[in-house]
């Protein structure tokens, strides 16, 4: 971390490609003015030493109950279809994905 | 007839519906009404179910003429289109899921459901729930009945604004950071967050999955507490939803704050803040007192790190949570030939700028090379946040802060930077990152005649006691409500 940009272009472009979106030329210059100052503005919690601080991913306290793999729903295809962009018969219509 | 019946309170149409004096029908009537008369220019709603709400208040009918029936029968509420409703459009206000129809209901809208309540349609959001406007909605912003030029609050904006200009009697909202307190605030009303797992997820379509909660809005305290009870209890379906059992949330109200211990953290009068909001908030603590309460001290010295906390942990959660809207199975799809390509193309036209803008930077924090210094470094300060409010509740037994830094904002002033819009959320958002429940109420009136809120902290499962602190206030009297002039 450190420089006034905290993300370059090509950051930009490769976390979008990981997150499956893609920008125009103008958005992108956009991101990276907007991500740069909003980075900038997350290092504050540098600021604090967290080096022995047990980190927190859950404040619930169900834990992690197991239950039966079971199934529970009635299979309903028509219902699960009903709001497919595309499909034909009882399945989702894709692109090729085999060549 | 049906004549203003549409501003009654819960507790009231209660009363009027068991006795009879009223219909379930003419109370969704006069609340349809309101909703012609005042829609499309207040927005608050994105859906509006007519036909069905009329069936479902003559099917209540049916069930209160025969005695008997549940606390909600007949009642009519709006519903944040974050929840699955079923045969019922359910949009998130996205174009992603703009012709989306749930097969399923939500557990929060089975239950109110099987209690007989009428659903007058979906409310309008920012999209996804990210963000403190309802300026991030598809279907455009939902102006603050209080004043046409400025925000209602968001993310539930919707709800909100519907409850303040009695389009309904109550409302379902979800609080990830602040959507249901910050919203409440800025339209005068009750906004309740529970504790984190208190209330089922299963069907409320996922923004932040360790700190989204369902809540009630509401005219009143007594409602809060009233349908809180409803909304509140096990789910098999939700894996993170606590087994403790439910309380009758009613019965704490009316027993004063006599010798209660009322926390005020400093570091929530910040300089910058409207004078008129720390005024109105440090009154209600001195009435407080005059009640019998004890006022202490308290600090939460972790308070400045919350926003830079929250907006690396939601982003993540929210990064993973959004991957399934890829155009395959349901929502809005792109035109490709490739697979990748669809995914891309779908995801670029069916979501707005604000969810990109989180999906961006949530997939960076978790990005390798980056995920120690930025998402792991949010969950040990969240641990420290976490911290600072458990040694707090050790000196006293809720905590009372203002809600937000000002009354609502400008329509357009803080949409052009995302980081000022951020700032607006810094009171509200260290609850959800420690799980605890918190209430707003009304407390005041600024100048311009806008709502002021008081935000109630408490423990976790400490809704009883909040509720009783909170009606404390509203039962004096000192408060008056000024209902919206629309």
């Amino acid at each position: 971390m450190g420089g006034s940009s905290r993300i370059t272009r090509d950051q930009v472009r490769h976390v979008a490609a990981l997150a499956r979106l893609s920008f125009t030329a103008e958005e992108e210059k956009r991101l990276e003015l907007e991500l740069s100052a909003i980075l900038s503005y997350v290092e504050k919690l540098n600021e604090l030493d967290t080096a022995s601080i047990e980190p927190t991913a859950q404040v619930g306290e169900a834990g992690t109950p197991f239950r039966d793999d079971q199934v529970t729903n009635q299979p309903d295809p028509e219902a699960m279809l009903a709001n497919a962009p595309a499909r034909e018969g009882r399945f989702f219509r894709v692109p090729r994905i085999i060549e | 007839m049906s004549e203003g019946l549409n501003r009654l309170t819960i507790a009231e149409a209660r009363r009027l519906l068991s006795a009879r004096e009223i219909s379930a029908h003419e109370l969704t009537r006069a609340c349809l009404d309101r909703i012609a008369a005042l829609e499309p220019s207040l927005n608050a709603f994105v859906t509006v179910c007519e036909r069905e709400a009329l069936e479902q208040a003559d099917a209540a009918d049916r069930r209160l003429a025969a005695g008997g029936a549940p606390a909600l029968c007949g009642i009519p509420l709006a519903i944040k289109d974050i929840f699955a409703t079923r045969g019922v459009r359910t949009t998130c206000a996205s174009r992603i899921l703009a012709d989306f129809v749930p097969a399923y209901d939500a557990t929060v809208i089975a239950r109110l459901r099987s209690e007989g309540a009428v659903f007058l349609g979906k409310t309008n959001m920012d999209e996804f729930a990210m963000g403190s406007s309802t300026e991030n909605s598809a279907f455009g912003p939902t102006p603050n009945p209080y004043n046409r030029e400025r925000v209602a609050g968001g993310s539930s904006g919707g709800s909100a604004a519907a409850v303040a200009a009695a389009e309904c009697l109550g409302a379902l909202g979800t609080d990830t950071g602040g959507s249901i307190r910050e919203p409440a605030a800025f339209c005068g009303v009750v906004g309740l967050k529970p504790t984190y797992s208190r209330v089922s997820r299963y069907g409320v379509i996922a923004y932040a999955s360790s700190l989204d909660q369902v809540g009630p809005f509401a005219k009143c305290v007594t409602d809060a507490a009233i349908m809180l009870r409803v909304l509140a209890g096990i789910d098999p379906r939700d894996a993170t939803c606590t087994a403790r059992p439910v309380p009758d949330y009613e019965q704490a109200l009316g027993a004063g704050v006599k010798g209660l211990r009322i926390g005020v953290p400093h570091e929530f009068f910040v300089e910058g803040m409207q004078p008129e909001v720390e005024a109105a908030v440090r009154g209600a603590l001195d009435h407080y007192r005059s009640l019998g309460a004890e006022t202490v001290a308290v600090s939460l010295p972790h308070t400045g790190y919350a926003i830079a906390c929250y907006y690396l942990i939601a982003t993540a959660e929210a990064s993973a949570n959004l991957a399934r809207y890829d155009g395959v199975r349901y929502g809005l799809r792109g035109a490709a030939g490739d697979l990748l390509a669809l995914y891309c193309r779908s995801r670029a036209a069916g979501f707005g700028a604000e969810v990109k803008r989180r999906i961006m930077l949530g997939t960076f924090a978790l990005s390798a090379g980056y995920y120690d210094a930025y998402y792991l470094k949010a969950q040990k300060v969240r641990t420290l946040i976490r911290a600072d409010f458990e040694r707090a509740f050790a000196q006293c037994d809720v905590i009372v802060a203002p809600t937000a830094p000002t009354t609502a904002f400008r329509i357009g002033e803080k949409i052009a930077d995302p980081l000022q819009m951020y700032l607006s959320d810094i009171f509200t958002i260290s609850v959800n990152l420690a799980g605890l429940p918190a209430m707003v109420l009304p407390c005041g009136y600024d100048g311009d005649g806008l709502p002021i809120g008081l935000q109630l902290i408490a423990p976790a499962f400490g809704e009883q006691r909040m509720l009783q602190v909170a009606d404390a206030l509203e039962r004096s009297g000192r408060v008056e409500r000024r209902e919206p002039a629309i």
